[in-house]
């Protein structure tokens, strides 16, 4: 099992890709030294400056599906920030670009607060709003010029070295453009990348996996932001004036507009997006008044309806044209096996009760769901819980979680009282879970789904990914959900896409997933629904090894043959209300079980 | 500040309070039912204002050629779907009169009556059946491809259809701005205070406007199948509603709307061809207001939002956008302390 099969696997260091990517970054680099015209030059630092804040929108709406309409005003705060020290206290711009980094993550911090508690539409209404905002209130004060703007912005200079031509300035925004990039292809294959990428599939199942979803909204928002704000320090020296006009909403819609033709999600698309942007609006202001007679705003109407079309044909965008047709580069996943094993938690001595569940109740208005439900878990056992559809049993499942408040009665897990907490927090005491209906990132690799689970046992932040000084802890974690699919038996299909998965393999990863949080407690809902017998007693035969280790299991079933031969204690309900417990020799003879299984009277 | 300019500023609010309400409910009524946050909103009050300053000019009004070039569009797109799909003629050919007839009438109609001076009143029900006619043009040409999209990219479908009617809108209309005549044009004196009859028939419109929805959505079958539709679409098509109609219906009615917003404001404000966005922003934080979910509280911000925008331009004139844009923030704040927070999945 440990060995993969998998053909398309290529381990080269040096792909032919690799090759061509660093060909056109050379080549990039090295045209102002060849006799390019000066229009393209400049056509060329526009969608440097552009692609930057392009790639922030491809972290914030392609990857953690937050959208920004208002991006032009950071883009406009790190802008006017640098104008304005540079102009009326005579600083140097990279004083200017500190002035303007902190008054980012400012009033970033202040948006996102405001906002990215709310569910997903939210948050771009809440840009335009601020973006016109921004607008109106830069445009009407007197000590940024007004509509008229702030002139006379000195340029950046390296040492003596001052950037005064768009030749030279196209090495600084080019490299500030290159390594952004670099840093978000980095940052999005890393721990808090990979947190990130869950955020788009909701946020109930990244809670479980104790990941804090509004902190990564917080940091997409704000790295978005920094983003935005770099790329207007660069364009206030690049143009040495400011105005309020490019940082209005128009603009703002300009930049999503890019994302989105180019790919949003795709970091090569946000550089495809600036330069079709960039160039189609040039060749469109040189042919439409000819076409049409008319200048101005016309060309929103070709913009427009491109836009629409793009969305409708291909809505991953331009570059995904290209990317769909090369070819996938998978590294070996056995490259994780011999990794440091992550720090283990201490498991519970056999016997101690692990879960006490004490009177539990729920009711959705009239309804009771859940009727003063008692039972407990014990170290190392497995209690199955059964009963008819709809008896209660995934909502005493959400109760135990933390992802549904209690009513009345109370859960103890370990001798801590966790009803009223979140269901991150229960998680991080050591509490893990599957869903009833699978919850996974489908364009994510199987590898990197289970990698979700060891999220809280890691360490690497942000900063440390964009850096790529988080590899040994990357390797830790990737190496503990190798080992876990390893042991569910899915070692082989770690570099699919968990998409393509059938739904009793998307079951099995989920458990593999929920084993990397390194729970003492694991509640599994169905985890037989979709198995065939063969995978049904492979998973019984390592439920059973993890029992052998001290866990304990909850599992909800309706494979009676699985939950009779699997299980210690067998807890019945039905209509909310506990009809008994014990042995499942003793349930299965109980008349009271039997009757509310086959409707005998009693 | 006395109280005459109080109460003079109170009477403006609400009267532009009225017409942001409608323009909210209409922004809750398309996202309910279609998911679709509309960004074009404003740009149905600006074709509709625009449409009546041109009959009134004795000019052909640009939403003639524009309600013939979308139905056209619609027309290609028909034949080429039906095609691809290998349905009947018969089918195609019942769509394209479906979605065709109204506009290309209604068109065909105000062509003929431009040259001749008809009275306010008949221009103006022409001018609302024209621009009703483009809404579900606008649905079936952008969004009913996409019915099924997420949210976020519905709304950046909406960008692009703002930024294409927007366009359009300079194309057939031009850059001039324009204003109506008011539908009463008369003056009461209350106390120290003059009420203008137009103020009177924004507020008894809009009333009656909120009447009739709030029937059409409790009383009529088509009125329930929408409110199927908005709650569970699945559901309301495996019973039989159509969602591709109940998406047109939507925009139909969010069209009529627009164009109501457009006669109502019309004679108080200047129009020109992207001067509806800023209005139908207005509708927006007023639609925030009530989560985009509750007519009520859109209303109620509504009034808000006009009360905001009269007082400010009193105040601080200059800073009247900023203020009236910044306010949505505390709205929005207030709607994240009391919304249960919810997964949006699904």
């Amino acid at each position: 099992m440990t060995k993969t099969s998998d053909p398309a696997v290529k381990n080269t260091p040096l792909s032919p890709l690799t090759i061509a990517a660093w060909l056109g970054v050379v080549l990039l680099l090295a045209l102002p030294l060849l006799p390019v015209p000066e229009f393209w030059i400049t056509q060329l630092d526009y969608i440097g400056l552009y692609a930057m804040v392009v790639l922030g929108l491809v972290l914030l709406t392609g990857v953690a599906g937050l959208t920004s309409f208002g991006q032009a005003a950071f883009v406009g705060l790190g802008a006017y920030a640098t104008a304005y020290v540079t102009t009326a206290y005579g600083a140097s711009p990279w004083l200017g670009l500190l002035c303007g980094v902190l008054l980012t993550l400012v009033v970033a911090l202040v948006v996102a607060g405001v906002t990215l508690r709310m569910s997903g539409h939210y948050l771009p209404l809440a840009t335009i709003a601020w973006g016109l905002a921004m607008f109106f209130l830069v445009g009407n004060l007197d000590f940024l010029g007004k509509f008229d703007g702030l002139q006379g912005i000195p340029p950046v200079a390296v040492g003596s070295f001052e950037l005064r031509t768009g030749r030279s300035s196209y090495y600084l925004i080019w490299i500030v453009a290159l390594l952004g990039a670099l840093a978000l292809r980095h940052l999005l294959d890393s721990r808090p990348g990979r947190a990130m990428r869950a955020l788009k599939g909701g946020t109930l199942m990244a809670e479980a996996m104790g990941i804090a979803t509004l902190r990564y909204k917080v940091l997409a928002f704000v790295i978005a932001a920094l983003y935005a704000s770099l790329s207007g320090w660069l364009f206030a020296h690049y143009q040495r004036s400011v105005n309020p006009s490019p940082f209005g909403l128009q603009m703002g819609i300009e930049y999503l507009f890019m994302a989105v033709l180019g790919g949003v999600g795709l970091v090569g698309g946000a550089f495809v997006g600036a330069g079709a942007v960039k160039i189609a609006e040039d060749q469109l202001q040189n042919w439409l008044p000819a076409l049409l007679g008319t200048s101005g705003p016309v060309e929103l109407v070709v913009f427009g309806m491109v836009l629409i079309l793009v969305l409708q044909v291909t809505p991953q965008g331009l570059w995904s044209l290209v990317t769909r047709r090369l070819p996938v580069r998978r590294q070996d996943p056995s490259r994780w096996a011999g990794a440091e094993p992550l720090p283990k938690a201490t498991p519970p001595a056999r016997g101690e009760t692990v879960l006490s569940v004490q009177k539990a109740r729920k009711q959705f208005g009239g309804l009771v769901a859940v009727n003063d439900v008692s039972f407990d878990v014990r170290a190392g056992e497995i209690v199955g819980l059964i009963g008819p559809n709809g008896a209660g049993k995934s909502t005493l499942f959400n109760l135990i979680t933390g992802v549904l408040p209690l009513t009345g009665g109370r859960v103890d897990y370990r001798g801590q009282r966790i009803d009223g907490r979140t269901s991150r927090a229960i998680a991080r005491l050591g509490m893990s879970r599957t869903f009833q209906h699978v919850r996974m990132i489908p364009d994510m690799s199987v590898l990197e789904n289970v990698a979700l689970g060891a999220h809280k046992r890691g360490a690497a932040g942000v900063l440390r990914a964009m850096l790529r000084l988080d590899r040994r802890d990357e390797r830790r974690l990737l190496g503990e959900a190798w080992k876990q699919l390893q042991r569910i038996g899915m070692a082989a299909l770690a570099n699919e896409p968990a998409g393509n998965l059938a739904l009793g393999q998307q079951r099995l990863m989920e458990i593999a997933r929920a084993l990397c949080t390194d729970p003492a407690l694991l509640l599994l809902d169905e985890p037989a629904a979709g198995l065939r017998l063969k995978e049904k007693q492979a998973l019984g035969a390592v439920l059973s090894q993890l029992r052998g280790e001290g866990m304990s299991l909850l599992l909800v079933e309706h494979d009676m043959d699985f939950v009779m031969t699997l299980t210690d204690r067998i807890v019945v309900v039905e209509f909310g209300t506990k009809l008994t417990e014990g042995s499942p020799e003793v349930v299965r003879e109980d008349p009271a079980v039997r009757a509310a299984y086959l409707g005998v009277e009693h | 500040m006395d109280s005459t300019i109080a109460a003079v500023l109170l009477l403006d609010g609400i009267g532009n309070g009225a017409v942001y309400a409608l323009l909210g409910m209409a922004i809750v009524l398309v996202f309910a039912v279609t998911r679709v946050i509309l960004i074009p909103q404003g740009e149905f009050v600006a074709y509709s204002a625009l449409t009546l300053a041109m009959l009134q000019l004795g000019r052909v009004p640009g939403t003639v050629w524009l309600a013939l070039l979308l139905a056209g569009l619609t027309l290609v797109r028909e034949l080429w779907d039906g095609m691809r799909t290998k349905r009947a003629w018969s089918v195609t050919g019942l769509e394209i009169v479906r979605l065709c007839a109204l506009p290309v009438a209604a068109a065909a109609v105000t062509y003929l009556a431009s040259g001749h001076a008809w009275p306010l009143a008949l221009q103006a029900v022409l001018t609302l059946v024209l621009v009703t006619a483009i809404g579900p043009l606008v649905y079936r040409l952008a969004y009913q491809p996409l019915a099924d999209a997420s949210v976020l990219l519905l709304l950046i479908v909406s960008v692009g259809v703002h930024f294409t009617l927007v366009g359009l809108g300079l194309v057939f209309f031009g850059a001039e701005g324009y204003r109506t005549p008011p539908f009463w044009d008369t003056h009461f004196d209350v106390g120290a205070v003059t009420i203008s009859g137009q103020t009177i028939v924004t507020l008894v419109v809009s009333a009656l406007l909120m009447l009739g929805l709030w029937l059409f959505f409790s009383r009529t079958l088509a009125g329930k199948a929408l409110r199927a539709t908005a709650i569970n679409r699945l559901g309301a098509r495996l019973m039989g509603v159509s969602t591709e109609h109940a998406g047109r219906s939507a925009f139909a009615m969010a069209a009529f709307i627009g164009a109501l917003a457009g006669l109502l404001i019309g004679p108080t404000t200047t129009m020109i061809y992207d001067g509806g966005f800023l209005i139908g922003l207005k509708g927006f934080v007023a639609a925030i207001f009530g989560g985009l979910a509750s007519y009520p509280l859109a209303v109620v911000g509504a009034l808000l939002v006009g009360l905001l925008d009269s007082f400010s331009s009193f105040w601080a004139s200059a800073y009247k956008d900023v203020i009236v844009f910044t306010a949505i923030i505390p709205i929005l704040l207030l709607r994240s302390l009391t919304d249960r927070h919810h997964d949006e999945d699904e």
